[in-house]
């Protein structure tokens, strides 16, 4: 776990994620600027700061109702604007980036935060950005792969030696600059099916596993699957880090939560999907059972406590702003965070 | 309400000769319903790759998503082989997974031989079902003997593609207002 920089002494971790969408608020039907969303997610950060949480990271999407497509380049302005908080990406979509010119931007985010970045590799779940980046998406599966593993390699050698089919060869190619600790924690980002948390574990990476909502038990199978996959490749699974991330929106009731943040999540998911959250399901995500963390303070502790039992996971990270939530009730969120969730989550995972 | 008429071949002529009375009975009974109707014949739709259904660009898109709009779905298909044609089944392919939650879908089938009765419900009900379709259970089969130059000879398919229309539009009407009142259970 240390040299992913956690300390489960601590309890259990609390993050807040943005995948950088840029949608209007439904209940006005206007949408603010690329620049002050931007520099909201910025303000954000240092907010979920100065409120104690542990965590923040952005996340890149190459399509429209998105702003953060240079998503590292945010990240390095929160690198600037934060002083504790731990920031990454989520995810950064490895497949159709250059793995050494990835790794010269996270390290130097790491420089200038002084060593609190991370990166989440993911395969990416809109495709559009395999057109715009001029890769084939025929090889969806072949481009993380391979990329995924380059950066491995450059993470644990400063010289590397390396051949592969989607990039020119590297012959003694020296990545710098290093990240302040040599190495950065890179993470593998997992959604659906068991199978991809399979390959993180048969890798021996840590897990970012992302969860739209249904029941805990369901998610389970992929977090068993995957310590499951370690152990077979001789890794210790109780080494490895799992982190969850999905919807979270907090109110002083439950009802309340639901009101608001039903709304956003259901043109977010219209908007970007093409269909929306169906109501039923939604009504059903108040549930302590199930993974959606929306509801009253009080709930969303029970919620979580649940999934800290059922998972063991180390991190959750909460995403709270998709859809074209206001600033005003992120920073209610944050507030109640702060206050009373994050206490409680501390305490009772604390060991 | 939105309805689509999907034609779902281009191969042959019946399927169309049936979407077109269907297409003619709605407008007399229903003159309210926006209908819209798609000969897959008239399109050039690409075969699916995986990619969401909002990423696909010109005819393929177009199909989609009026597919995507509609409140109702009548599909017209011919069998083929013993099975639904390849071009029904790309359709199928390029929706998302719960397509048709939330939509009402009939079916009409045309076929050369009276042995492909149960193709439709073996077959064509399994994808529908799948895909969340609230689905009207009778379908409306048609034989070759029925049609003659373009037009439907038998009285017997009026009066059924008729029934079928009627039910598609109450089923329609009937699953949304219960829908509404749930959703307003709920409060939020």
């Amino acid at each position: 776990m240390e040299n992913y920089r956690i300390d489960p002494s601590k309890g259990l971790e609390f993050g807040i994620y943005t995948l950088g969408d840029h949608i209007p608020d439904p209940h006005t039907g206007k949408r603010i600027s690329a620049q002050q969303r931007i520099h909201e997610i910025i303000e954000l950060a240092k907010l979920a700061e100065q409120a104690g949480i542990d965590f923040f990271s952005v996340g890149e999407s190459h399509q429209d109702y998105f702003t953060t497509q240079a998503h590292s380049v945010v990240l390095a302005a929160i690198a600037q604007a934060t002083e504790k908080i731990k920031i990454a990406s989520s995810s950064t979509i490895i497949s159709t980036s250059d793995p050494v010119r990835v790794y010269e931007d996270f390290a130097t985010i790491d420089l200038i935060s002084k060593g609190r970045t991370e990166i989440i590799a993911g395969r990416a779940s809109r495709v559009g950005l395999f057109d715009l980046l001029g890769y084939d998406l025929r090889d969806y599966e072949e481009l993380f792969e391979e990329k995924f593993e380059l950066l491995l390699k450059i993470n644990k050698e400063e010289v590397v030696n390396w051949e592969g089919e989607f990039r020119k060869p590297l012959r003694d190619a020296k990545v710098i600059p290093r990240p302040k600790n040599g190495s950065l924690p890179i993470w593998r980002a997992v959604g659906g099916p068991p199978a991809s948390a399979i390959k993180a574990g048969y890798a021996g990476v840590p897990m970012f596993l992302a969860n739209l909502g249904g029941p805990a038990q369901s998610f389970k199978i992929s977090v068993e699957a995957y310590r499951e996959a370690a152990r077979r490749a001789g890794y210790n699974p109780a080494k490895l880090p799992i982190a969850t991330a999905g919807f979270f929106y907090t109110a002083e009731t439950t009802q309340q939560a639901l009101q608001e943040a039903y709304p956003h999540i259901n043109q977010g998911m219209q908007l970007i999907n093409g269909r929306g959250y169906p109501k039923q399901q939604f009504a059903q995500g108040a549930d302590t059972r199930n993974v959606m963390n929306i509801g009253s303070p009080q709930q969303i502790i029970e919620k979580i406590l649940y999934q800290y039992e059922v998972f063991g996971h180390q991190r959750y990270i909460a995403q709270m702003d998709f859809g074209g939530v206001s600033f005003e009730n992120l920073k209610k969120n944050i507030d109640l965070i702060g206050t009373e969730i994050l206490p409680a989550i501390k305490k009772y995972t604390r060991k | 309400m939105k309805i689509v008429l999907l034609s779902g071949s281009n191969v042959g002529t019946k399927t169309r000769t049936a979407i077109n009375y269907t297409q003619t009975s709605i407008a007399e009974k229903y003159p309210e319903v926006e209908v819209s109707l798609i000969d897959l014949a008239d399109y050039d739709v690409q075969f699916s790759d995986g990619r969401n259904y909002l990423e696909y660009e010109g005819d393929t898109a177009f199909v989609i998503k009026t597919i995507m709009d509609a409140d109702a779905i009548i599909i017209g298909t011919p069998i083929f082989q013993a099975s639904i044609p390849a071009t029904l089944k790309n359709v199928f392919d390029l929706l998302p997974e719960k397509a048709f939650v939330d939509k009402v879908v009939s079916m009409i089938v045309t076929a050369g031989s009276p042995k492909h009765y149960l193709i439709a419900e073996q077959q064509l009900k399994p994808i529908l079902s799948y895909m969340k379709a609230q689905v009207v259970q009778t379908y409306v089969f048609i034989e070759e003997q029925d049609f003659y130059r373009k037009e439907i000879t038998n009285d017997d398919v009026h009066f059924r593609i008729d029934r079928l229309v009627e039910d598609t539009v109450v089923l329609t009407e009937t699953y949304q207002e219960i829908r509404r009142a749930k959703e307003a259970e709920y409060g939020f």
